[in-house]
């Protein structure tokens, strides 16, 4: 049974890691059909030529930045909160923002924004894109921290009450520590859900807020590109690195 | 505990706010869009695809039209052969995996590792290897085993795939999480009373991972019932399903009322899914 089960778990993390290899090596093709015709970088020089590319990326590095910085904040002081005192009305929207699908969430952020613009001077662009990011991070973060949190027992507090440290001093000095490695977890988790959406954020995107995801997906729609294999292998590597990178920080 | 000094009041004080900015934030752009949805699930299609009055139920009814009731059942179906084929895939693995001893981290790290990187890109991987221009066309061209490149791209195969391909690790997680748990003198109590491995798999283990395998079912199935990226990208247009049709009704169909009264639809079953997960786990997330 053992020699059965190693193969069959081959298989599945074949199924699972080929096709990106596959599209990581055809990014290196000179040709631009599918038949490999020698190596080239052509396709990587052809990603910092296109204006549309590098505009894009731009977006979405400001985007994920600001909507990383603002739900890291929000989620861990939430996770703390919940910690101290539950709240089943703030945990069950967490959850079910969660699971909402994304078309759904997409959609009534569009339904709010456009709402809103009958009495606020403001239109569709960065700034609704990064309202709607956060949205969706925060539930992330809060798990990640949650779990850490549930790793340290209350009595290291105690003891730090005990010894003659303030409330502050407490978590200041204690929890927020032994809490680091969960909120750098956390924080790189929401950067690539941040990095990564394309259906919320079409919807809530601007004409001068396009993000790479957005480019991507319009590429994709008119057809094949080597330029798209290059960018995704940029990107499969890049956003690799830092989950394995998370996962060493959240185990540490 | 020791009574806390009253230099303390001022940091208990401001620690009863750390929820708020969450609370502001989810109320403000999660439950107000949502509440938004469900308003003008309520209302009438304008002339010109704005909304208006009469207040009615209306939209509700229209779900129910056998063209939409059609749409709902694939999607329905489809959501249950991806929960069935990840489970079939993914419980060997999470089994594989829980008994790799030392491994264990490295094998988990490759299943997570595709997850996060980018599902736009996963499902563009698949397009570059099934269009009729792709990979596995041209190589069976070129193998001279087809003359014309067959139709593997845009049809409920792709989707299907598509779907299994993105949701596999919602299933291998929590199913490995409850098989780590087990006690492993389990299994050798089975051997030892004479049960032959598979047998012991069948009425030892698999029975005992019935709460990962409720968990990660529930975990595919729900995200794979709403789909919309994977079937607008693999499905082409021709596999509609209800995020396909939600979608279209708030871009092209600019019917937004009906368009809501599918959300509200969607997320009511979302809502019971998840409910019901809850209140059999006792140990949740969060």
């Amino acid at each position: 049974m053992k020699r059965c089960l190693g193969l069959y778990a081959a298989a599945v993390y074949l199924f699972l890691h080929v096709p990106l290899v596959i599209l990581a090596i055809f990014s290196f093709n000179s040709s631009r059909f599918t038949v490999w015709q020698g190596f080239s970088l052509h396709w990587y020089r052809a990603i910092f030529q296109d204006q549309e590319l590098s505009e894009s990326t731009w977006n979405s590095i400001v985007i994920a930045l600001a909507a990383t910085l603002i739900s890291t904040v929000v989620g861990t002081l939430c996770a703390y909160g919940l910690w101290k005192r539950s709240s089943k009305m703030l945990s069950g929207s967490l959850y079910l923002s969660l699971v909402t699908p994304e078309i759904v969430m997409g959609i009534s952020l569009l339904a709010l924004f456009q709402w809103s613009f009958r009495w606020l001077d403001w239109r569709l662009g960065l700034f609704t894109v990064i309202l709607a990011h956060v949205a969706f991070s925060i539930a992330y973060v809060v798990i990640v921290v949650a779990a850490r949190l549930r790793t340290l027992s209350p009595s290291l507090e105690e003891a730090a009450l005990d010894l003659g440290a303030t409330e502050w001093q407490a978590f200041r000095f204690v929890t927020l520590p032994a809490l680091l490695p969960g909120i750098v977890a956390a924080a790189l988790l929401a950067l690539t859900v941040s990095f990564d959406d394309y259906v919320i954020t079409s919807m809530v995107a601007g004409v001068d807020s396009q993000t790479l995801p957005m480019v991507i997906y319009a590429m994709a729609r008119r057809g094949a590109s080597p330029v798209i294999n290059a960018i995704s292998a940029i990107i499969v590597v890049f956003f690799g690195a830092l989950v394995l990178i998370s996962e060493r920080v959240r185990e540490s | 505990m020791t009574a806390a000094p009253a230099s303390n009041s001022g940091w208990e004080r401001l620690r009863g706010w750390f929820l708020l900015p969450a609370r502001i934030w989810m109320a403000a752009l999660f439950a107000a869009p949502f509440a938004i949805v469900i308003a003008y699930s309520l209302l009438t299609r304008g002339v010109y695809g704005g909304l208006g009055l009469p207040w009615t139920l209306e939209n509700y009814r229209r779900v129910f039209d056998p063209l939409y009731l059609e749409i709902g059942l694939r999607s329905f179906w489809m959501a249950a052969a991806t929960t069935a084929i990840c489970l079939l895939l993914g419980f060997p693995l999470a089994l594989f995996i829980s008994r790799a001893g030392r491994r264990k981290n490295l094998y988990l790290q490759l299943v997570i590792l595709p997850f996060w990187t980018s599902f736009l890109v996963r499902l563009y991987a698949w397009m570059f290897l099934l269009r009729d221009t792709g990979l596995i066309n041209t190589v069976l061209q070129h193998l001279g085993l087809i003359h014309d490149p067959l139709p593997l791209l845009y049809n409920n195969g792709a989707v299907l795939l598509g779907l299994v391909y993105g949701y596999l690790p919602f299933m291998v997680l929590p199913v490995y999480a409850t098989l780590e748990r087990l006690d492993p003198g389990l299994e050798e109590a089975a051997a030892d009373l004479g049960a032959k491995p598979w047998p012991a798999l069948w009425h030892v283990i698999l029975p005992l991972s019935a709460p990962g395998i409720r968990a990660g079912g529930v975990l595919v199935f729900i995200p794979a019932l709403g789909a919309y990226l994977t079937p607008d990208l693999l499905g082409g247009g021709r596999t509609v399903l209800i995020g396909n049709l939600v979608q279209n009704q708030f871009t092209t169909a600019r019917d937004w009322p009906f368009g809501a009264a599918l959300s509200v639809g969607l997320m009511a079953i979302v809502g019971a899914l998840v409910l019901l997960m809850l209140r059999r786990e006792r140990e949740g997330l969060l």
